[in-house]
């Protein structure tokens, strides 16, 4: 059985047109995890003379335990938001004679196959080698080196259960937001010594290897609570039967005044407020605006001055990306129908247009209170917003044109909680780090003043060339007209 | 009014269409019958430029259809349930399609309201989405829509099928009044011969991609095209 469903995993892969047309995509990611992995490698090495010289009086072993509490909820964070539950198209299985468990138990076993769990390995296990090599017990090394791993697919499972229970009560990241700072609450103020009770704990399983049955269990319970969860979804009626909701029409007279593109906006403001993943989208809005305050606090950020204008195309950005990525995929579902109505490309594409420069000028607008640390920080977070405008909402559009991969909107994927994963991150880069880059250049070669003008002329050198750049955007569009409509109609 | 010539589509090598010459006059009901795979839907998506021809070129009132986008104005479809959009409800997606077409919410209002008795109330004023309604419903909405804004050609794509028996007959009866009334051509695609020579005036039957008849409607059509597919089954099982 197990056979079959690789098979299918694989046919699946490989003959998507997105893998087809996106090789680039792909080779990005495999740049990205091997740089992950170098780093993961150098910290495994390297981690034991960099504590013996940091805390020379104290055993390193004990104080690299003491950071796993740390590294627990960092990497709690980090798979929220980038690892999602394989999906499996389970519906032409369910009426094959396949047991329901073999199904679940193929899910949830290819999951413990991610990446991520891993990466984390490449420490692991030269850290476990320099260990015995500095002459601790290897029974207790081997140990503790097996119980890590179990953690590692501890915190696998966990953030698949915390992920099903955001999507369950639609909440977005907030779930993960209030476990991870109650964690790190209970720590910081002392309540619950989180640091050293984690720290302690693993170094007595490493001293009384009897005492590994006790993670063992978390996983088992971990790993049965998602079995339990998937299980009850796997019926036809779960996933078919959509919850009838009554609508609520909001009145969105106000698109009126952009003339000739209002139908259109009116379609993508329903189209963000209506669906799931938009929605949740829209709510991240949130943490792209709080952003700044991650760095900003913090002195040593406010010296950099390069990490203004990343942080200001971030965060007056985030809609942008986010949202600006997927055109035309957000319309992939009825793609055929806007190609046989009456309607001119450019209107379509301005409409989007409209709504990525009014979700700058807003995110700009509520990040003004930004200035409390320093009126520069609001200087490069305005000519952030206008280079933003200028340049990578077209950037972004034109980008676009090369999008093959069909967004379905109306269903909900069994296991498909959220539907998006890491390559979303990575589309943005560029985006962010080149005007990083022209910044920090010319800030530390010609003056703060001068890197601000660069951003906002070439920022105003994008708007006034809107009309010409939108006529190639669109004749980009129509040129590929056929093979978007052909991808969209494919259903992986 | 919509011209063929010369056309073709092929994949890989493979020609799933070959139509040398046909001319469907202004105000004709035009009906396209064939077996799976005979190139129905492909000759429809030819028709509204959603693929492109491999060779020859389909003219909609003048206007070659994959050079120029001038025919959509006059032309409107409705070929599967992609061309709906699930988040927004009936009376929304008619009210977006009638901007499209120049129309205001007043003129789709009254059109909407002639059809009353074919949405059978489960359409309008429900405060559904079009994603949760039934298939049968969806199709309904999908047809209506195509109607709006006076087109001049209206393409529909196995208009028939998932509805329930009373709204066939109604749908039968509105094709034929917007044909014979209002000088509207229909192109409509079906499985089910005994409705199709009841709305169209003429009939092409494809097969792998070639126009095998081209029958003016009489009332021996029917009996005429059972025997040309019931021939095809025992020609086939002659063959095995």
């Amino acid at each position: 059985m197990i056979k079959h469903f690789l098979n299918l995993e694989w046919k699946q892969y490989f003959r998507s047109s997105y893998w087809q047309k996106n090789m680039a995509m792909n080779i990005l990611l495999v740049f990205f995890a091997l740089y992950f992995v170098v780093i993961f490698l150098a910290l495994g090495f390297g981690l034991l003379p960099i504590l013996k010289k940091v805390y020379p009086e104290q055993d390193p072993f004990v104080v690299a335990n003491g950071f796993i509490f740390f590294w627990i909820i960092g990497d709690l964070m980090m798979r929220f938001f980038l690892q999602k539950l394989p999906v499996m198209s389970v519906k032409p299985l369910l009426t094959l004679p396949i047991k329901r468990s073999t199904v679940v138990n193929f899910v949830l076993g290819k999951s413990a196959l991610s990446f991520f769990n891993f990466l984390p390995l490449f420490a692991i296990i030269p850290f476990s080698i320099m260990l015995i090599r500095d002459g601790y017990a290897t029974s207790m090394v081997l140990t503790w080196m097996l119980t890590m791993i179990i953690v590692v697919l501890i915190i696998n499972f966990l953030n698949f259960i915390i992920e099903a229970f955001s999507a369950e009560k639609e909440l977005s990241f907030l779930p993960i937001i209030i476990v991870v700072s109650v964690l790190f609450g209970l720590d910081y103020f002392g309540v619950l010594p989180m640091r050293s009770l984690v720290g302690d704990s693993l170094i007595s399983i490493a001293n009384n290897p009897i005492l590994i049955l006790i993670p063992m269990a978390v996983l088992l319970l971990c790993y049965s609570y998602n079995y339990k969860i998937l299980k009850g979804k796997l019926f036809l009626d779960s996933s078919l039967k959509s919850k009838v909701t009554e609508v609520k029409a909001a009145d969105l007279s106000w698109t009126k005044r952009f003339g000739d593109i209002a139908p259109f906006m009116q379609l993508d403001l329903k189209l963000i407020w209506r669906n799931k993943r938009t929605k949740s989208m829209a709510m991240l809005l949130v943490i792209g605006l709080l952003y700044g305050l991650f760095f900003y606090p913090q002195p040593m950020y406010r010296d950099m001055e390069f990490m203004f204008a990343f942080i200001g195309v971030f965060s007056t950005g985030f809609f942008l990306i986010n949202f600006g990525q997927f055109i035309p995929a957000w319309d992939s579902g009825y793609y055929k129908m806007l190609m046989s109505q009456n309607i001119k490309y450019e209107q379509y594409l301005r409409s989007k247009f409209i709504l990525m420069i009014m979700s700058v000028a807003i995110l700009f607008i509520l990040g003004i209170p930004y200035v409390y640390f320093g009126w520069k920080i609001l200087i490069a977070h305005f000519a952030a917003a206008i280079y933003n405008i200028g340049v990578n909402s077209h950037v972004i559009l034109y980008g676009g044109s090369f999008n093959r991969k069909k967004i379905d909107l109306d269903k909900k994927a069994a296991f498909n909680y959220q539907g998006t994963g890491a390559v979303q991150w990575l589309i943005g880069i560029p985006l962010m780090v080149l005007p990083m880059g022209l910044f920090g250049l010319t800030n530390w070669l010609v003056g703060f003043e001068a890197a601000i003008a660069l951003l906002i002329i070439l920022g105003v050198v994008g708007i006034v060339l809107h009309k010409k750049l939108m006529m190639l955007i669109t004749k980009k569009y129509l040129d590929s007209k056929y093979k978007m409509i052909d991808a969209f109609s494919q259903d992986n | 009014m919509i011209y063929t010539k010369d056309l073709s589509k092929a994949y890989n090598g493979t020609t799933v269409l070959n139509i040398e010459e046909l001319n469907i006059p202004k105000g004709q009901s035009f009906g396209l019958v064939g077996n799976n795979g005979a190139g129905k839907t492909t000759y429809f998506s030819l028709l509204l430029d959603l693929i492109k021809p491999t060779t020859g070129n389909i003219t909609n009132n003048s206007v070659v259809v994959d050079q120029s986008e001038d025919w959509k104005p006059f032309t409107s479809s409705f070929i599967d349930e992609s061309f709906l959009i699930g988040y927004l409800t009936p009376e929304e997606y008619f009210y977006f399609i009638g901007e499209l077409r120049g129309e205001n919410k007043a003129d789709v209002d009254a059109l909407t309201s002639k059809f009353e008795d074919f949405f059978n109330g489960e359409i309008i004023g429900k405060k559904k989405y079009l994603r949760d309604l039934s298939k049968g419903n969806q199709k309904k909405a999908g047809i209506v829509a195509a109607l709006i804004g006076n087109p001049e050609v209206i393409i529909l794509d196995e208009p028939f099928a998932n509805l329930d028996p009373t709204t066939q007959i109604r749908l039968k009866q509105v094709l034929k009044d917007l044909a014979e009334k209002q000088g509207v051509t229909v192109l409509v695609s079906s499985h089910d011969l005994m409705h199709v020579t009841d709305v169209c005036e003429r009939i092409v039957v494809l097969e792998k991609g070639d126009v095998i008849k081209d029958l003016e409607t009489n009332p021996t059509t029917l009996k005429e095209l059972e025997a040309h597919f019931a021939g095809s089954v025992s020609a086939s099982q002659e063959e095995e």
